[in-house]
């Protein structure tokens, strides 16, 4: 990169999280170590292997979305767009109607959404209704939304989202399966660096706590069976974890190029100082223990913001709870850190939070950003065994306070892919 | 300085499989819209699709592979196949050289419905070991990647109907930070019966029965689209990497890019062709040229009188200027609209036009509308084409242009 590359700073924040109200709620919630994992109440899961998830009780209406926006919008829509409200208000910016002198340029305004699984649950609802609950084969149209196009194609969430912040610039849903959130915000980055934009409203979303979602990972064991003790079930990094919890919700940053926010006199979060992607080219679900792919995503994150591999104070862990992920995750960290891996903090916030698919990437990042920004790492609930393979300093059970200058959030999804972000201090000093 | 090399292209479309197939069906204009095969259209008041026949997913393929996919990642997979063989690709030692960065529209659409029905209709237990990985929009991306042993940074981007191009938009950044190969485009597989009813509760199909009254871009009867299968990936190499391992053949250059979005409304057209037109310019001053350096625009097409006016005043408002009005086929007019798989099929109906200097001609195109300051093409015309202009729209405001231009190899004029 040259040295006149244009930077990307973080200067709005967006979360709508199981367990929690905005921002601050989440982030009060996992400093706090408490979790939002239960027994599902969505539908009756009685007759599921996996019976547990990280619900939010999520009311559109309730946090500003019109009735026509909650009546032709699936769930995933609805969280982004309350995030997508919450980060912009957040960064200070005026946009869309009405916008004020210092306002972006329209045109210079885009958005990246990331998305594993769209509009799943309106999908799955909508099929319901057409074929009277499965028992027909041949959809009767008649019961059906006219919004199922919107449904069908999630695209309709970056549309939603720019006409929302009359953002005319590049925008797209980016769906990557569960690094779908960090690809989205590694996108919308390279939009402010190639000089495609200014500003980015970059996030991602995802509802799946759905019968149909539930089903096929029960099929692969991939989600816990320990529904026995709900608030304990996502067990992280520790020796008893048996399988992820799935999650929903959504997070949106407003990703800025460094100087526009600088003119304005925006409060900066972080950096978003390197970003990789790279696949594993091994199998859709399975994880070799190596993680030489996301060493590689890790390292090249790392080289594209001149960071060192001891100066990362912090990886916030895609840890998802599934025995060969974490296996897999901390080899990629020993590999891509070396010794440096032995001193850094590591956490997931899945132990609180759940797997919400694409959307907890971007969550992940939030996460992340409020850590350097703030000083305190959120820590990894519900650790209490360690597992011999997973050895490294996973901040168990209570937050810690500790001055964060360069932070890294990791992902890695099905079909094998592997990404990270780097995210940096403002005032980090540099070479 | 030259944009990445288009060296290898693979189509799986209602034209045909195969480049040359899909391009001979062009030219003779052969009816690829059809009454609707493999299911009952009674209930949908709409009886017509471009459907990819002549296909056997079994020589593309894998058994075990097959049982674990929907047939959108085996139309990926094949054009994947024929791409990489028109190009003479094989996977390089560095498997991050490589990259596959598609777009997605529907995902797995009758592999899923066939697991929510079971579920619903017998329960949890009888939802199989794939649809997890069968149905997400990564799946076709996912299987590549695995299957070619591709490592390189991958992704994947929905933008409906503009799908195609924003794939090469962003293949064009992986390869700016690095990346020498990218596979793209994208593939569609949306002729079942539940994504039918969801297409058609955007009220744009149209319910003709006849396919010379149904799918009319830019004519005065236009009433709708028909809606297809399929698409085209395509190898995009950098240009030194090509030379050094010998690629035979180059069809044309990524010469420039530009995407806008409306965000005027969450479903109805825009205002104005503000945007529409702005997509455009922005890739032309990213290729470097004026609109008089323009040969051929393929248009979105998208067969709504108000969608069609749209494109055409966007057409008129970059090229509006020419002594020669600027001439413009919509080739989707043949095929129906693929989804994400149609701007990407459009692409390699560009370079085929480039190739040969042919243009093809729109079907159905009897009574062209009003359009000053552009040329329609009614049928198919020989003519030389150097530049070419692809343009999509994805429904709710996704502007994509793309401009593709003959390879000049080094040392030549």
């Amino acid at each position: 990169m040259s040295a006149d590359r244009r930077r990307v700073v973080i200067t709005g924040i967006g979360v709508v999280a199981p367990g929690s109200m905005g921002r601050e709620g989440f982030w009060d919630m996992i400093t706090a170590g408490r979790t939002a994992t239960r027994r599902i109440t969505f539908f009756d899961p009685s007759r599921f292997r996996s019976q547990v998830a990280a619900e939010v009780d999520f009311d559109g209406r309730k946090l500003g979305l019109t009735a026509h926006e909650v009546h032709r919008n699936d769930r995933f829509v609805q969280m982004a767009m309350v995030a997508a409200d919450e980060a912009v208000a957040d960064s200070g910016l005026t946009l869309g109607a009405g916008g004020a002198d210092d306002a972006p340029d329209p045109d210079r305004v885009g958005v990246t959404l990331g998305s594993a699984v769209g509009a799943t649950m309106r999908l799955e609802n909508e099929y319901v209704a057409v074929s009277d609950a499965g028992t027909h084969w041949l959809v009767d149209p008649r019961y059906a939304s006219r919004f199922l196009h919107q449904a069908l194609v999630p695209s309709c969430g970056a549309t939603e989202l720019a006409v929302r912040f009359g953002a005319h610039g590049p925008a797209t849903v980016v769906s990557t399966g569960c690094t779908s959130g960090i690809d989205a915000v590694g996108y919308g980055a390279q939009l402010i660096e190639d000089g495609d934009a200014d500003v980015v409203i970059a996030g991602a979303s995802d509802a799946p706590i759905s019968p149909i979602s539930m089903a096929c990972f029960d099929t692969i064991r991939a989600t816990t069976a320990n529904n026995a003790d709900p608030e304990h079930a996502s067990k992280p990094f520790d020796a008893r974890r048996d399988g992820f919890v799935m999650g929903e919700g959504a997070a949106v940053l407003v990703l800025e190029e460094l100087g526009h926010a600088r003119q304005r006199g925006a409060e900066v979060y972080c950096e978003v100082s390197g970003y990789a992607n790279r696949c594993n080219a091994f199998h859709m679900t399975g994880l070799r223990p190596d993680g030489i792919e996301m060493a590689e995503a890790i390292g090249l994150a790392l080289d594209q913001g001149r960071i060192d591999p001891d100066e990362v104070g912090y990886v916030n862990a895609h840890g998802s709870g599934t025995k060969q992920n974490d296996r897999h995750e901390t080899a990629a960290v020993k590999r891509s850190l070396g010794p440096a891996a032995q001193q850094v903090s590591m956490s997931s916030i899945k132990s609180m939070v759940g797997h919400s698919l694409g959307a907890i990437g971007s969550i992940e990042i939030a996460a992340t950003a409020l850590a350097v920004k703030r000083g305190v790492v959120p820590p990894t609930a519900n650790y209490g065994v360690p597992d011999p393979e997973c050895d490294l300093d996973y901040v168990p059970n209570t937050a810690r306070e500790q001055k964060v200058d360069v932070a890294l959030s990791v992902g890695s999804g099905f079909g094998g892919f592997q990404s990270a972000i780097v995210l940096a201090s403002p005032t980090r000093r540099t070479a | 300085m030259t944009g990445l090399l288009v060296t290898g292209i693979g189509v799986v479309a209602p034209t045909g499989v195969g480049v040359e197939a899909h391009w001979s069906s062009l030219l003779r204009g052969e009816p690829a819209i059809r009454p609707i095969e493999g299911f009952d259209t009674e209930q949908y008041g709409v009886t017509l699709a471009g459907q990819v026949r002549d296909f056997d997913p079994k020589e593309f393929v894998a058994p075990q592979l097959m049982v674990q996919t929907d047939r959108w990642t085996w139309t990926s997979l094949a054009a994947a196949t024929l791409a990489a063989q028109d190009a003479g690709y094989e996977a390089p030692e560095d498997a991050y050289a490589t990259s596959v960065f598609l777009a997605a529209g529907s995902g797995g659409n009758e592999f899923s419905q066939h697991e929510i029905q079971g579920l619903w209709a017998k329960g949890p237990k009888s939802v199989g070991a794939y649809q997890s990985i069968a149905w997400f929009y990564a799946a076709s991306t996912g299987q590549l990647s695995i299957r070619d042993g591709y490592k390189g940074p991958s992704g994947v981007v929905v933008s409906e109907g503009a799908g195609g191009l924003d794939s090469i938009g962003w293949a064009r950044r992986v390869a700016r930070r690095g990346t020498p190969a990218v596979l793209v485009g994208g593939t569609e597989a949306g002729v079942t019966p539940y994504a039918l009813l969801c297409q058609a509760t955007s009220g744009r199909l149209s319910t003709a029965t006849r396919p010379e009254d149904a799918y009319k871009p830019f004519d005065r009867r236009a009433n709708g689209h028909v809606i297809g299968e399929g698409g085209a990936i395509l190898l995009l190499e950098e240009p030194g990497a090509a030379r050094a391992r010998g690629a035979q053949h180059v069809w044309g250059e990524v010469a420039g890019y530009g995407a806008t979005h409306d965000a005027h409304h969450h479903e109805d057209p825009a205002p104005d062709a503000t945007q529409y037109a702005r997509a455009i310019r922005i890739a032309l001053a990213d290729a470097g040229i004026t609109p008089d350096d323009v040969d051929l625009v393929l248009a979105d097409g998208a067969g709504l009188p108000e969608l069609d006016a749209l494109e055409l005043e966007a057409l008129q408002r970059v090229f509006g200027g020419r002594a020669t009005p600027v001439p413009v086929t919509a080739p989707s007019s043949w095929t129906g609209r693929l989804m994400a798989g149609g701007s990407a099929l459009n692409v390699a109906t560009a370079l085929l036009a480039i190739r040969d200097g042919i243009v093809p001609g729109t079907a159905h195109l009897d009574d062209p509308v009003d359009a000053p300051g552009v040329d329609l093409v009614q049928q198919s015309r020989v003519q030389d084409v150097r530049t070419v202009v692809v343009l999509a729209r994805g429904f709710g405001g996704f502007n994509s242009s793309l401009v593709l231009r003959r390879h000049q190899p080094e040392g030549t004029s």
